[in-house]
């Protein structure tokens, strides 16, 4: 049931974070069109623009990834939904592992890297997630949270066209994740590539067409629902899970 | 025939008592287990069945729950502005909408399980997090926190958090938007459209 509320934060947002090449373009018009366009929240003074890309990707998504995901999801069997999911889980284990080392959490990196190690052999080109069976926890690092760790400040909320919800500091993250991407990395074959980084983008969209609907009831304003859970997540995740609890003054 | 009716009437008293003083981890457990064994059989909420949702939540789970404290910790400063009368109308159209989310949510479960992490209070602790883990296959095990408060009537919940994201003060920048644009008034009005919008209706208490 709370599966079903897990928030957009993890989902539709970051399904092609790592595919930056229009990020310093991008930059530039946010900060253009961020000029004229505030509303008063000092989290999201480039609200117009925001509001503006959110729009548009709404609109992809109701055209072409949720249908696409709805069919994928209908379509394949749940052991091959999960053996997809759990094969591009493993490529990310290695990146997490990174994160966790430059975070100086040595002991979580080396469960990282164990993990890649045992599920890339014993479970078969990590088909299967057996580590987690064998109870080495599957953590969730990127180089934004790395960022915040070292104290580096959210700034800005931002968001990207086909990426979704960033902060300005996890933006910089996002363009250090797609360097560190394995499919990136070790796959040269241009449209093989393309076809992994579809699949993976797919797989991650249908993960959360149960969010969805839950989003729609609870939300007022989807927009700002989605931001402050953003905002919120990260947060949360930057601390492993243990934020300190924020000072309430009323 | 009577004794046996006054002990019968007494465990039941008794069992009422128990059940308001349940720690708060066996609170949220027995609660958990409760409402997921009935939505696992039951058909209709499985396919999406928001009204059958609605009325297990309000029989099962709402008892549990603090909706006062959650209005106030999502309309926040805003709250000592609201007139008593104000603070009721948003506490009962708050509830509504957390009510039609939370009963959204049951009608998605599909195959997930739930882990009860260990928990540790002292025994004097009036304000305790209970840990749960939502494992689904494929994907990575959600976190799911309750936060609970020591009431005169046993333990009640008063904010719920999904992967560290807070169902109560997601709201609170949203709210004080509309109370900066229309006041007390205009948030009371949004909740109520956004209430009349949908299928299923709540009952009000």
């Amino acid at each position: 049931m709370a599966a079903a509320r897990r928030s957009e934060v993890d989902g539709v947002e970051n399904l092609l974070r790592r595919r930056v090449s229009l990020l310093p373009v991008l930059a530039v018009v946010a900060l253009l069109l961020g000029g004229c366009a505030t509303s008063g929240n000092p989290k999201d003074p480039i609200e117009g623009f925001n509001r503006a890309m959110f729009g548009v990707n709404e609109g992809l998504d109701k055209v072409i990834f949720k249908p696409v995901a709805t069919g994928y999801d209908v379509v394949l069997p749940s052991p091959v939904k999960t053996g997809v999911a759990n094969v591009f889980g493993n490529l990310d284990d290695a990146v997490i592992g990174v994160n966790n080392l430059l975070q100086g959490k040595g002991k979580d990196g080396f469960s990282d890297f164990g993990r890649v190690l045992l599920n890339s052999t014993v479970g078969i080109f990590g088909l299967f997630d057996v580590a987690t069976q064998i109870g080495l926890e599957k953590h969730d690092e990127d180089f934004g949270q790395t960022f915040g760790r070292w104290g580096m400040g959210p700034g800005a909320y931002v968001y990207w066209p086909v990426f979704g919800s960033r902060t300005v500091r996890d933006s910089f993250g996002m363009f250090l994740d797609w360097y560190a991407d394995p499919v990136v990395a070790v796959v040269h074959d241009v449209p093989a590539r393309n076809s992994l980084i579809a699949l993976r983008f797919i797989s991650h969209r249908a993960q959360f067409l149960p969010a969805d609907k839950v989003i729609e009831e609870a939300a007022l304003d989807k927009y700002a629902y989605v931001r402050d859970g953003y905002l919120q997540r990260r947060r949360n995740v930057i601390y492993d899970g243990n934020p300190p609890r924020e000072k309430e003054d009323f | 025939m009577k004794w046996l009716l006054g002990i019968i009437a007494a465990l039941c008293l008794n069992a009422g008592a128990l059940a308001q003083e349940l720690a708060p981890d066996v609170l949220i457990k027995n609660v958990t287990n409760e409402v997921l064994d009935i939505v696992r059989k039951d058909k209709e909420i499985q396919s999406g069945s928001t009204r059958k949702a609605i009325d297990l939540v309000d029989a099962k789970v709402l008892p549990h729950f603090n909706f006062t404290r959650m209005t106030q910790l999502a309309v926040a400063r805003d709250w000592r502005q609201a007139s008593p009368e104000q603070q009721k109308t948003l506490t009962a159209e708050f509830r509504t909408l957390l009510v039609r989310t939370y009963s959204k949510a049951l009608t998605e479960y599909k195959n997930q399980t739930v882990d009860f992490k260990p928990f540790k209070m002292q025994p004097a602790e009036t304000d305790v997090k209970v840990r749960t883990l939502i494992n689904q296959p494929g994907a990575k095990p959600i976190d799911l926190d309750y936060y609970l408060e020591k009431q005169p009537n046993g333990w009640k919940v008063y904010d719920i958090e999904v992967g560290g994201v807070s169902l109560v003060t997601n709201y609170r920048s949203e709210f004080s938007t509309q109370v900066r644009q229309g006041g007390i008034d205009g948030l009371i009005a949004t909740l109520q459209k956004k209430n009349k919008t949908g299928e299923a209706t709540v009952p009000k208490k």
